[in-house]
C-alpha cells in the first residue's frame, strides 16, 4: 500500500503520457508539412490547420488537467448518467445536424462545431465498464450479453441514422472487450470464419471455392477424428458448418450481388479486395444513376493515397519534400489520410516507426487494464484499447488499399478538434483511474 | 478481481500485433518493390518549366542595335477566375473584338482546357491593345499579360544578312545539330541567325516547380537543385556599317542585282545588299509564313542572296586577273602591246572591241583603262599556250589553279549559309564538254570574262581584296566579336592570312597602277572621287536566259569591282546590276558613291545629283516578270505530269493488288471447296 502515500500526480503512469505526447506532436507536424508552403512569411500563422491543431492541444490538455483532478469514483458513478446524455444528444443530431458532405453528424453551437459521433465514444466506454462492473451483471447469461451489446451497438445505431457509417464501425471493437470479458470465443471465431468466407467466395470462382471448402472440412474433421468418433453431435456441427458454407458460397452470395447490391457497391467491394467485377455481375449501369462517379472518387482517393505513400520508398523524400501531400493530390489529406504525409516524407522506416507507436501505445493500455483492482477500469482500458485498435488498424489499411475507404480518423494525427479532444479525454480518464487503481471503483 | 492472469489478454494483444505486422508487410513491398508510385508522384507533381533566355542581339561596327528583342504580350486566361460580372464590352473594346468572337474564343477554351488552368487567350497584342488592356487591367480579373520576346530589325535592312527564325519543323528535329531542340522550339532559319544560332540561342534553363492537383505552380522543386540556370545568347558585333548597307539598299532600289563590300585589312563585309530588298520584320511572329509566302513568290526573288549565290558572268571586271596571271606566269610584260583595230580575229570568227583607234592597247596599262577586248583574249590565249606548259591543257589547268587561289569557283567561306560556288572551267570541264578536241580559241571568251567563266558578288569583292592587299585576303566573313571576345574559337579562320600563288609586288603594282588609270582616264571615270585614289574595273557582261527551251540574249548586266584608296585600301567593293547596261553607267557610279560614302561619311555636292539618279533609277525590266511566270508554268507542268504519272502508277499497283487478292480467295475458297 506504499503506493496509496504517493501523491496522485506521482502515480501517474507516464509511459502512457509520453507516447500520447510523441504521437500528438507527430501529428502536428504531419499537419505543418502537409500545409507549410514555401511562400509563408513565417510559421506561426493561426489560421493555419497546424496552430488550430496546436491549439486543440491546448483544449485538450487543460480539460484533461480537469479530469486528472476529479475524483476517480465520478466516473463510474455518472457513467450511467452521461450515456444517457449522451445517447439524448445523438438523437438531437440526427435532426439537428448540420449537413457536412452528405452527413448529419455534426451539432453546431454559436460559431462552434462538434461531432458527437466522436465523444460518444467516451461515454459509451464508461457505460459499458460500468455495466460490466456492477456486483449483479453476470456475463455468463444470455440477457447480460444482450444489454452489453445494445449498450455498445445503441450509439452505433444513432451514428448510422446519422449517415456516417465509419464511425458506427467503431463500435463493433466494443466486441473484443466482450470477448476478454467471457464472450465465447466461438462467437469471435465464427464472426472471423464468416468474413473469411465471405472474402474468399469472392477471390476465387465457386468450383475452386467448394474444393476448398470440402478439404478444409476434411482437415478440421482429420483433426478432431477422435471427437467425431465418439460424439454425434460434432459430427452434424462439421457436417452442417460444410454444408452453410457451400450453399453460402454457391448460391447466397451470387444472388445477393444479383438481385441485391447496387452496381456502385458490387464495384467497391471489388475494388477493395483488388480485382476486377466478373462478367457475371457487371450490370449495366441504369438509367439516371450517377453514383459510378463516386466509386471513381473513392479509387482515385486510395490510388493518390498509395502513390504518396509507395513513393517514400524506404527513408522518404524528406520533411516538407512530400510532392503528392503537400501539393493537395491526396484528398482529405489532413484528416483522414494524414498517414500518407508520413509514408511519403519518411518512408518505410518513418510509417513503421509509427505503426509500432501505435502498437507499444495499445499493449501499454492493455498492460495497465491488467493490472487494476477493479473491474471498472479493466474493462474501461480494454475499450480505449480496442477503440484505438480500431481506427488504427482500419485508418492505415484503408491508405494503403487494405481495407474499403470509410471515413474514420488516425487517432491524435488526424487534423480536427473533436477527434484529438475525445482521444486525448479517452487517454486521460484511463490516466486518472489508473493513478487509482489500488481503490476498487464500482 | 482476478487476479490470476486472464489468457484472452494474450489472445487480444496478439491480435493487435498481428494487424500490426500485416500493415507492416504491406507497407514495406508498397515502398519499397513497386516503383511505378515514385514514376507516378513525380509525373503527377513536377512540372518541368523550360525557361527560354533572351537571343542574342546583333551589333553594327559602330555598335548600332541591328537586331535585338522586343517584349510582346500574350493575353492569358483562366477561365474560372473571370467573374461573371466582367464588363465584356469593355474588355472587347480595348483588345478590339466584338462580343460574338469573344464568347467563341472563350467557350473554345473552355472546351479545351480546365477551367483553372492558364491558357492563351490571344497572341501577339499589339502595342495599341497591350497599353488599352493595361490602363484597364484591373478590371478584367482572371486575364493577364505575359510576356515574351520576339526578334526586332532596328531597320528594315540585311534582312537576307541577318536572317530570320521560326519554329523547328519535324526534318530539322530529325538531324543532330538540333538534338537538344523540341517542338515548339525556335532556331535561325537563314543568315547569321542560322550560322550562328548557338551563340545567339544561348542556353535554356530548366527549373523544376512543383505543382498542385489544378496544374498551377507551387514553387520550386526541392529548393530548385535540380534546376538549370539559363544562360543569355551572346552578342555579334558585325563589320557590317548600318549606314552603309542601309544607304547601299537605297540606291539599289528598284534595280534587280547585288553589292558587296568588304574591309581588305581584315576580311570583314562592310556590307551586302541583294536587292531587290524586304523588310526583314515581315519574317518573324505570327505572320511569318504568310510574308514568306508572298516573297517566294515574288517574280524577282527577294529572298534568293544574290551577293553570295547568284553567278554571273563577270565580263570585263576579270580583266585585271587574266593580266595578272599572264604577268606573272612571264608571258608578258608590263609593256607588252596588241595593235587592236576594233576587233580581234585569230580565231575564225571576230570578238569586237569598243575601241577602234590605234595604240588604244600599246601596253598593259592602256589596254586595261581601255578595256580591250582583243588584247585580253590574246593574252588569255598566250597564257595557256605558253611553251612552257605541254599543251593548252596543262596551261589551263595552271590558269585555273590561279583562279582557284583567288577563291573564284569555290565558295569562299563567308559566315552565311548556302554560298554559290561560282564555275571555273578547267581542263576536265572542257574534255567533258568537247570530247577532248578544243584549243585556245575555243575557250578565248574566259579571258574577257565570258563564256563558262562564273563568279559571285562577293568572290569578285573578295578579288578585289587580293590585289588591294597585293596578295592575300582574309575569309570574307560579318562576325568581329562574339560576345565582346574578338578571339572565340568559331573567329580563329577569320584571323588566317590567305596568300594567293606566289605572286611578287611588282606584278600587283603593274595591275593596280593600270587600274587606277581605268578611272583617271579609261572607262571608269564616274566613279572618280576627289583626294581618294579609286582602283576600279568596269564590265558589261553578256548574259543569255533559257525561255521555253529556247536561249535568248537578254540585256547585259552592268558589273563593277573596286578598291580605295590605292595606298592603304580600306573597302573593296563589287557591284552586280542585272540587265542594267554599261557598267560605267549603272554599277560605277554606285560603287563609289558608296565608297566616298564610307570614307569620307558624305557625299560632296558635286555628286548628289549622280547619287539622286542612281536612287531614282528603275531598271527592273518588264521581262523579268514574263520570263518567271512562263517559267512557273512550266514547272507547275511538269511538277502537275510527275503528279499523274505517279496516280497512274498507285492506281495500277492497287488493282493489281485487288486481282492478286481475289484470285487468293478464290483458291482458298477451291481448296476449302474440295475438303
Amino acid at each position: 500500500m506504499r503506493e496509496l502515500r504517493k501523491t496522485l500526480f506521482n502515480r501517474i503512469d507516464g509511459t502512457l503520457l509520453l507516447l500520447y505526447f510523441t504521437l500528438v506532436s507527430i501529428g502536428i507536424m504531419a499537419i505543418f508539412s502537409v500545409e507549410h508552403r514555401a511562400t509563408d512569411p513565417q510559421i506561426i500563422m493561426m489560421h493555419k490547420g497546424y496552430m488550430k491543431q496546436v491549439m486543440w492541444l491546448g483544449y485538450s490538455l487543460f480539460i484533461g488537467l480537469l479530469i486528472i483532478l476529479t475524483d476517480s469514483k465520478f466516473f463510474s458513478s455518472f457513467a450511467f448518467l452521461i450515456y444517457t446524455a449522451g445517447i439524448f444528444i445523438l438523437i438531437i443530431t440526427i435532426f439537428a445536424g448540420v449537413d457536412v458532405k452528405g452527413s448529419r453528424s455534426w451539432l453546431g453551437v454559436g460559431g462552434f462545431r462538434f461531432q458527437p459521433g466522436e465523444v460518444a465514444k467516451i461515454f459509451t466506454s464508461l457505460a459499458l465498464a460500468r455495466f460490466f462492473a456492477l456486483n449483479e451483471t453476470n456475463f455468463r447469461k444470455l440477457k447480460d450479453r444482450l444489454i452489453a451489446a445494445s449498450i455498445a451497438l445503441g450509439p452505433a445505431v444513432l451514428i448510422l441514422l446519422q449517415k456516417e457509417t465509419g464511425l458506427a464501425l467503431v463500435y463493433f471493437s466494443f466486441f473484443l472487450v466482450m470477448f476478454r470479458e467471457g464472450l465465447p470465443s466461438a462467437i469471435l471465431i465464427t464472426g472471423f470464419a464468416a468474413i473469411a468466407l465471405v472474402i474468399t467466395t469472392l477471390l476465387l470462382d465457386r468450383m475452386t471455392m467448394a474444393i476448398v471448402i470440402t478439404g478444409v472440412t476434411i482437415l478440421v474433421g482429420y483433426a478432431i477424428r477422435s471427437n467425431l468418433r465418439r460424439r454425434m453431435s460434432t459430427r452434424i456441427v462439421l457436417v452442417s458448418c460444410w454444408l452453410f458454407s457451400i450453399l453460402f458460397s454457391q448460391f447466397a452470395v451470387p444472388f445477393v450481388f444479383k438481385n441485391v447490391l447496387q452496381k456502385h457497391q458490387i464495384e467497391r467491394i471489388y475494388s477493395m479486395i483488388g480485382i476486377d467485377v466478373p462478367d457475371e455481375y457487371n450490370k449495366a449501369l441504369e438509367p439516371g444513376d450517377d453514383r459510378r462517379e463516386h466509386t471513381n472518387s473513392s479509387e482515385y482517393n486510395v490510388l493518390q493515397s498509395k502513390i504518396a505513400i509507395g513513393s517514400g520508398g524506404m527513408f522518404g523524400k524528406g520533411l516538407l519534400n512530400g510532392t503528392s501531400t503537400k501539393n493537395q493530390f491526396v484528398p482529405e489529406q489532413n484528416t483522414d489520410f494524414i498517414f500518407c504525409a508520413i509514408g511519403e516524407q519518411f518512408g518505410f522506416v518513418g510509417s513503421a516507426t509509427l505503426i509500432i507507436l501505435y502498437i507499444l501505445l495499445m499493449l501499454r493500455i492493455i498492460y495497465l487494464g491488467e493490472r487494476q483492482r477493479s473491474d471498472f477500469t479493466r474493462v474501461y482500458a480494454y475499450c480505449v484499447a480496442c477503440i484505438l485498435f480500431f481506427h488504427v488498424a482500419i485508418n492505415i489499411s484503408m491508405t494503403i488499399g487494405l481495407a474499403p475507404v470509410i471515413g474514420i480518423t488516425l487517432p491524435f494525427l488526424s487534423y480536427g478538434g473533436s477527434s484529438l479532444l475525445s482521444f486525448s479525454i479517452l487517454i486521460f480518464i484511463l490516466v486518472r483511474l489508473d493513478a487509482d487503481r489500488q481503490v476498487i471503483i464500482r | 478481481m482476478s487476479l490470476a492472469t486472464n489468457p484472452r489478454r494474450y489472445v487480444i494483444s496478439l491480435i493487435f500485433i498481428g494487424v500490426g505486422i500485416i500493415m507492416l508487410l504491406r507497407l514495406f513491398f508498397l515502398q519499397n518493390f513497386e516503383p511505378k508510385y515514385k514514376i507516378l508522384a513525380n509525373d503527377i507533381a513536377i512540372y518541368k518549366k523550360v525557361v527560354y533566355p533572351p537571343r542574342g542581339v546583333i551589333l553594327d561596327r559602330k555598335g548600332k542595335t541591328l537586331l535585338s528583342n522586343t517584349p510582346v504580350y500574350d493575353l492569358m486566361i483562366t477561365p474560372a477566375n473571370v467573374p461573371g460580372s466582367l464588363d465584356t464590352s469593355e474588355l472587347c473594346a480595348s483588345l478590339d473584338i466584338n462580343k460574338e468572337t469573344y464568347e467563341s474564343m472563350l467557350a473554345r477554351i473552355r472546351a479545351r482546357n480546365l477551367d483553372v488552368r492558364q491558357s492563351t487567350f490571344m497572341e501577339l497584342l499589339s502595342e495599341s491593345q497591350t497599353a488599352r488592356f493595361q490602363e484597364n487591367a484591373y478590371k478584367f480579373p482572371g486575364f493577364e499579360l505575359v510576356e515574351r520576346n520576339l526578334r526586332r530589325y532596328e531597320k528594315p535592312v540585311a534582312g537576307l544578312v541577318l536572317g530570320y527564325i521560326g519554329e523547328v519543323s519535324q526534318q530539322m528535329l530529325k538531324k543532330p545539330r538540333y538534338a537538344s531542340y523540341r517542338q515548339g522550339d525556335y532556331a535561325g532559319l537563314s543568315g547569321l541567325e542560322l550560322q550562328y544560332e548557338e551563340v545567339l540561342r544561348g542556353q535554356r534553363g530548366v527549373h523544376y516547380l512543383e505543382r498542385d492537383k489544378f496544374n498551377r505552380p507551387r514553387g520550386p522543386y526541392r529548393g530548385g537543385e535540380l534546376d538549370t540556370q539559363e544562360v543569355s545568347g551572346r552578342a555579334l558585333d558585325l563589320y557590317l556599317d548600318m549606314e552603309l548597307q542601309e544607304y547601299a539598299e537605297k540606291l539599289m532600289a528598284n534595280k534587280i542585282g547585288s553589292v558587296v563590300a568588304i574591309d581588305p585589312q581584315t576580311g570583314g563585309i562592310l556590307a551586302m545588299v541583294s536587292s531587290p530588298t524586304f523588310d526583314p520584320n515581315l519574317l518573324r511572329g505570327k505572320e511569318r509564313s504568310h510574308n514568306y509566302g508572298k516573297l517566294y513568290k515574288d517574280p524577282t526573288r527577294p529572298l534568293f542572296n544574290r551577293a553570295t549565290q547568284a553567278m554571273y558572268p563577270p565580263g570585263s571586271t576579270i580583266k585585271p586577273f587574266t593580266g595578272l596571271v599572264a604577268l606573272n606566269e612571264g608571258v608578258i610584260g608590263s609593256e607588252f602591246g596588241y595593235p587592236c583595230g576594233g576587233s580581234y580575229g585569230a580565231c575564225s570568227r571576230k570578238i569586237g572591241c569598243e575601241h577602234h583607234d590605234a595604240g588604244h592597247a600599246a601596253n598593259f596599262r592602256l589596254a586595261l583603262a581601255h578595256s580591250c577586248n582583243s588584247y585580253f583574249c590574246h593574252i588569255f590565249r598566250l597564257t595557256v599556250d605558253y611553251r612552257n606548259f605541254k599543251s593548252v591543257k596543262q596551261g589551263l589547268q595552271v590558269w585555273h589553279d590561279y583562279y582557284n587561289s583567288f577563291a573564284f569557283g569555290r565558295q569562299t567561306g563567308v559566315d552565311i549559309p548556302y554560298e554559290g560556288k561560282g564555275l571555273v572551267p578547267d581542263t576536265a570541264m572542257y574534255n567533258r564538254m568537247y570530247r577532248g578536241s578544243w584549243n585556245s580559241c575555243t575557250i578565248v571568251f574566259v579571258g574577257m570574262g565570258q563564256g563558262e567563266l562564273l563568279l559571285t558578288p562577293l568572290q569578285m569583292a573578295n578579288g578585289m581584296c587580293i590585289i588591294a592587299n597585293k596578295g592575300y585576303y582574309y575569309l570574307p566573313h560579318f562576325v568581329k566579336s562574339i560576345g565582346k571576345n574578338e578571339n572565340d574559337s568559331l573567329l580563329l579562320k577569320y584571323k588566317e592570312k590567305h596568300r594567293v600563288l606566289d605572286i611578287p609586288d611588282a606584278t600587283f603594282t603593274v595591275v593596280q597602277q593600270a587600274m587606277q588609270d581605268v578611272v583617271d582616264h579609261g572607262t571608269a571615270s564616274a566613279a572618280r572621287i576627289d583626294s581618294i585614289t579609286v582602283c576600279a574595273k568596269t564590265g558589261t557582261a553578256e548574259n543569255k536566259a533559257v525561255v521555253n527551251g529556247e536561249v535568248i540574249k537578254m540585256q547585259n548586266h552592268s558589273m563593277f569591282v573596286a578598291f580605295a584608296p590605292r595606298e592603304n585600301p580600306k573597302i573593296a567593293i563589287a557591284v552586280a546590276i542585272e540587265n542594267a547596261g554599261f557598267g560605267g553607267t549603272w554599277a560605277g557610279p554606285i560603287a563609289s558613291l558608296m565608297m566616298e560614302k564610307y570614307l569620307k561619311d558624305s557625299i560632296s555636292a558635286r555628286r548628289k545629283p549622280v547619287e539622286e539618279k542612281m536612287m531614282n533609277a528603275h531598271l527592273i525590266n518588264k521581262y523579268v516578270y514574263t520570263i518567271d511566270s512562263v517559267n512557273r508554268l512550266r514547272d507547275r507542268r511538269i511538277y502537275e505530269a510527275k503528279m499523274e504519272r505517279r496516280r497512274i502508277a498507285d492506281s495500277t499497283e492497287k488493282s493489281q493488288d485487288s486481282i492478286m487478292y481475289r484470285r487468293w480467295i478464290y483458291t482458298k475458297m477451291k481448296y476449302k471447296h474440295k475438303k
